[in-house]
């Protein structure tokens, strides 16, 4: 198990698709709404080495009650601007676009974090601070301090990607048991 | 589950069972999917998705021990209601639940999710323009039944106006859309099946079939589940043998020259809880 501490640096180059990490540190979370404010108004924290968390919590007097992961691929084509800037890591759940793979390269890594395991990631979770509270709870930047988040690197700085690979090997499955053109419906 | 309202009317009734069947929901994963998880967990073979249903499990037991959601989207209210004969259909029906997700918003917390579709105002009590979602059916008793809903596997839902000569193909549309969605809607999935009916029922049959239980499946059932999992999406895409713990089919009749096919994606945390208000 390797243990990453923010704020990032080169080591991130070294992960590996699969590889099973931990990371440590600050990390902000960002949404729809929060890319588009941030593309508007610029990142409102300093963003070399810093880490992205595609997540919404459920936030009660200025407590995280539970805070897991929401699905990266909206965001697809919202990020490019945020490794520009010099951030290392996009946590998130379910894999992002080919062009995001290609913005990570040499750069940044994408780390997965198990989808619905709310009550899990925030128990190893603090919440520190707010930027974009306008937004709602959902959709604001929240500061989070992480400790031993357990993840697992989904994309990594070379084009390797876990999840494009197991969507493959399924396109694959699928017209092998679906190759008759009677059961054809789209 | 069994309530005795401390408000004896009837909206306040209906607000308490609404309340205290979103905290069951959202808190405690229904027993026959966590058994269908632990099963899953016991004969899945790759490394990785062994990892994610054993961190699955883990957020469950820490949900229910820390009385905190299982997941932070706690999804969208929908709510079924069976009304017995002596209950008359009125407004203050919809009143009462809607003062139940109000409380429940507040005191559990939910996360408030119900937006103006255009403005993407929040409404900040997930409440709103036909929201909650209510479905009313007549019965002996009167229940609420909750199935919060949340967006990633919804959004990875479809309906397909099939033609009536490609009844073969509906397990093929079902594997489609599993396809398309990979790890999006956190597999993995319990996909609820409507066949027949229109355009609009069949939605609504996919997605009451989500209410049946899940640890039984007739054969056709089983063979679609067996084609899906068969792609090896599995637990968050990340690959593996359990992409869908089960599906469930539910039909209606339908037209001579239609053949209307839907199908509801639920993720893993397949959240519902049955209110019966005693009076």
């Amino acid at each position: 198990m390797i243990n990453l501490t923010t704020p990032l640096g080169d080591e991130v180059l070294d992960l590996r698709a699969g590889d099973r990490v931990t990371l440590s540190g600050t990390i902000y979370t960002a949404r729809d709404e929060a890319h588009l404010r941030m593309m508007e108004e610029g990142i409102p924290f300093a963003p070399e080495g810093a880490v992205v968390y595609h997540c919404g919590p459920v936030v009660q007097e200025g407590r995280l009650v539970v805070a897991g992961p929401t699905t990266s691929a909206r965001m697809n084509a919202l990020t490019g601007f945020l490794i520009d800037a010099g951030v290392r890591a996009l946590i998130g759940k379910g894999g992002m676009g080919p062009e995001v793979v290609e913005q990570l390269r040499g750069r940044a890594v994408y780390l997965a974090l198990t989808g619905g395991c709310a009550a899990l990631a925030a128990a190893r979770m603090r919440l520190c601070g707010v930027y974009f509270e306008d937004l709602g709870m959902a959709e604001a930047v929240w500061v989070i301090e992480a400790d031993h988040l357990p993840l697992t690197v989904g994309i990594d700085a070379h084009g390797g990607d876990l999840f494009r690979a197991v969507r493959e090997k399924a396109k694959t499955q699928f017209h092998q048991r679906f190759n008759s053109k009677q059961d054809s419906v789209s | 589950m069994m309530v005795h309202p401390a408000d004896s009317t009837l909206p306040g009734a209906l607000a308490d069972a609404t309340e205290r069947a979103l905290a069951e929901a959202e808190i405690r994963l229904p027993r026959d999917v966590l058994a269908a998880l632990e099963r899953a967990a016991a004969v899945e073979r790759d490394e990785i998705a062994r990892s994610e249903l054993a961190t699955i499990l883990e957020n469950i037991a820490l949900a229910e021990e820390r009385q905190v959601p299982i997941c932070q989207d706690t999804g969208v209210p929908v709510v079924y209601l069976t009304l017995p004969p002596d209950i008359p259909f009125t407004p203050s029906i919809f009143e009462g639940v809607r003062e139940g997700v109000r409380r429940a918003t507040a005191r559990i917390p939910l996360r408030p999710n119900v937006v103006d579709p255009i403005t993407r105002r929040n409404t900040g009590d997930n409440t709103g323009v036909g929201m909650p979602a209510v479905h009313v059916t007549p019965g002996d008793r009167l229940t609420v039944t909750v199935l919060p809903k949340g967006a990633g596997s919804e959004n990875a839902s479809r309906i397909g106006m099939l033609l009536p000569s490609q009844a073969s193909g509906i397990p093929r549309f079902v594997a489609e859309t599993m396809l398309i969605a990979g790890g999006r809607p956190c597999p993995p999935v319990i996909l609820g099946v409507g066949i027949g009916g229109t355009f609009d029922t069949v939605a609504a049959l996919a997605k009451e079939a989500l209410l049946l239980p899940v640890d039984t499946m007739d054969d056709y059932e089983q063979e679609i589940c067996d084609a899906v999992n068969a792609l090896g999406i599995g637990p968050m895409g990340l690959g593996g043998d359990t992409t869908a713990l089960s599906v469930k089919v539910k039909r209606a009749d339908c037209h001579t020259a239609s053949l209307p096919v839907a199908v509801n994606v639920q993720c893993w945390a397949c959240r519902r809880a049955t209110v019966e208000v005693r009076r």
